[in-house]
């Protein structure tokens, strides 16, 4: 993942503001203050380019996808693939045969797991690592249940930071699968995947990316990093949610066989024989959230009209400002202090039980995230039960970390 | 400080938080169960020292939010002496409180009206109720740990 500051581009000219005159949502009093919405790992706000394309979806165009041969069918097929198309560009994959539209991450790894698990054998591995959010998790563990495999966690340094050597160690001539995050939900850690796929590669050893955490901070290429299979989120980016990805490449999912059967995965249907449809349908069973689509095709091209490095590069800063005014407070501790990171600082004060902070940031209008960010083995691994955590996107601004800070004060004042 | 800050975080419930009663593992107990908050992943046991319907002795162990600390402190100072079924009447009354506008009519239960404006907060009603569903597994004797889902 890219972070750096491209060449001739200025992220201090990057307008926050004219930017933040797209989110509605953001204009608003919250307990008589003003909302610092710092909660978009959780997930992210909706331009009025979002809402207006589902609004215009549902009043113009509404038809089932791929059915009729009806003008509304036609409009609503076109926008729906249109979105597909979206996706394929955004990130940088070669066919939209390759874009299999799912619920979100967590249905795209249930897919893989389910149709690529259905070839595993018992004593076969997966390899995972300490900071994956248990959806990386938990449909491996069923997986391995049904199968016998044997789930593999790749260790991370007291910083959030994988340790690399140590998890290419563990590929062994028995994994079949590494499956990984991209960027820690709990942590902000940027994984090394093109180092990951490289080395599992070598093995032949096909590479899962959680993606749901990357999408929006800087610009993604499938094909750059090399990986078999990409999993992410539309409301993680802007989009809605109910709606998400799963890049597959052409020769996996060729492979692979259907996960869920119905209405539109089928080419045709007998009592005796069925034939599946060709890809990406094979793995679109029933009528898919079009509407989602639609939506999530508007976020990308949202996102791509002010540009995925302006937006990485003005994060960047605001990611350091916000890391550094924290580290000024007494009793600061930082959980997630790796080198490479995006989007996301959690932390601990004090003593003050995260949740007793998430309420009176509230107050203050300040939206954080508090608990375990669904990542127990890093909460475990901490020996904490949670962490506060505040999250960027690129209509966040430096003010709103100030009132955040401002809100930490006042929570010590009460409660330490 | 805002007023609504105020109206949760009263005195008497930082003052609890801050230096919790009878926490720590009770020796003499006959009973106890674990309570787990799954939104949180706050875990707290209750201890239970109980004969002939009374209970003699009561204490918690655990962390967690100032809330549901300064409710299990609360709950432990006011039931101790009291019979089971006076306690399953404060559980129901705690209930009441949390959910309506309801505020405990046992005299021993004074002290945790301190909570009653935890009710407009509903993500954090479970934090105050944690002690008290923990509370009711163990009169129940339960054998599985408890949680507030």
């Amino acid at each position: 993942m890219s972070v750096a500051t491209p060449a001739g581009r200025d992220p201090s000219s990057f307008d926050v503001e004219r930017v933040r005159a797209d989110f509605p949502v953001l204009h608003q009093q919250v307990h008589g203050c003003p909302l610092a919405f710092l909660d978009n790992a959780a997930s992210a706000q909706h331009p009025t380019a979002v809402i207006d394309a589902i609004s215009h979806y549902y009043r113009h165009d509404h038809a089932n996808v791929h059915r009729g041969v009806h003008t509304l069918s036609h409009r609503a097929t076109e926008a729906y693939e249109g979105a597909r198309e979206a996706v394929r560009r955004f990130i940088g994959a070669g066919s939209t045969r390759e874009i299999v539209f799912t619920r979100g991450t967590t249905e795209a790894i249930n897919l893989v797991a389910a149709s690529f698990g259905s070839t595993l054998q018992a004593g076969d591995e997966i390899l995972i690592s300490h900071m994956e959010h248990h959806s990386n998790i938990v449909p491996w563990q069923l997986l391995c249940e049904r199968t016998g495999a044997v789930l593999r966690v790749a260790p991370i340094d007291e910083s959030g930071t994988l340790l690399l050597d140590a998890m290419l160690e563990m590929l062994s001539a028995r994994t079949r699968l590494v499956a990984v995050t991209h960027v820690s939900n709990a942590l902000g850690t940027v994984n090394p995947i093109r180092d990951i796929v490289t080395a599992a590669h070598e093995r032949g050893v096909p590479v899962l990316v959680d993606g749901a955490q990357a999408t929006l901070h800087a610009p993604v290429d499938v094909q750059e990093l090399g990986c078999d299979f990409y999993a992410f989120s539309g409301h993680k980016m802007c989009g809605p949610t109910g709606i998400g990805v799963l890049y597959g490449r052409e020769d996996w999912l060729e492979r692979l066989p259907p996960w869920q059967g119905g209405g539109e995965m089928i080419l045709s249907v007998s009592f005796t024989a069925t034939t599946y449809n060709k890809l990406p349908y094979k793995f679109e069973a029933g009528t898919p959230n079009i509407a989602g689509a639609i939506g999530l095709g508007a976020a990308i091209d949202y996102l791509e009209q002010i540009g995925l490095e302006q937006i990485a590069a003005y994060e960047q800063q605001l990611l350091a400002y916000l890391t550094s005014r924290l580290a000024e407070i007494d009793g600061m501790r930082l959980i997630g202090t790796a080198a490479h990171k995006a989007g996301v600082q959690s932390f601990l004060l004090g003593d003050i039980h995260p949740h007793d902070l998430g309420t009176v940031l509230d107050h203050k209008g300040v939206a954080i995230r508090t608990g375990h960010h669904c990542a127990m083995p890093v909460m475990e691994l901490f020996e904490i039960p949670g962490t506060a955590r505040a999250s960027i996107a690129f209509y966040n601004t430096a003010r709103e970390v100030d009132q955040l800070i401002e809100a930490l004060h006042v929570a010590q004042d009460l409660l330490a | 400080m805002s007023e609504g800050l105020r109206d949760v975080y009263r005195q008497r419930v930082l003052e609890h938080s801050k230096h919790p009663r009878n926490r720590g593992r009770l020796a003499a107990a006959n009973r106890e169960a674990l309570g787990f908050n799954p939104l949180c992943g706050d875990k707290l046991t209750v201890y239970l020292e109980e004969r002939d319907g009374v209970i003699h002795d009561i204490a918690f162990d655990g962390t967690g939010c100032a809330i549901s600390v300064a409710s299990a402190s609360m709950m432990t100072t006011a039931l101790r002496g009291h019979s089971v079924a006076e306690a399953r009447s404060a559980i129901a009354e705690i209930d009441a409180m949390l959910s309506s506008a309801t505020l405990p009519s046992l005299s021993f239960l004074q002290d945790l009206s301190a909570l009653e404006n935890v009710r407009a907060y509903p993500s954090r009603v479970k934090c105050a109720t944690l002690a008290w569903r923990t509370l009711e597994g163990a009169l129940d004797q339960a054998t599985q740990s408890i949680t507030t889902e």
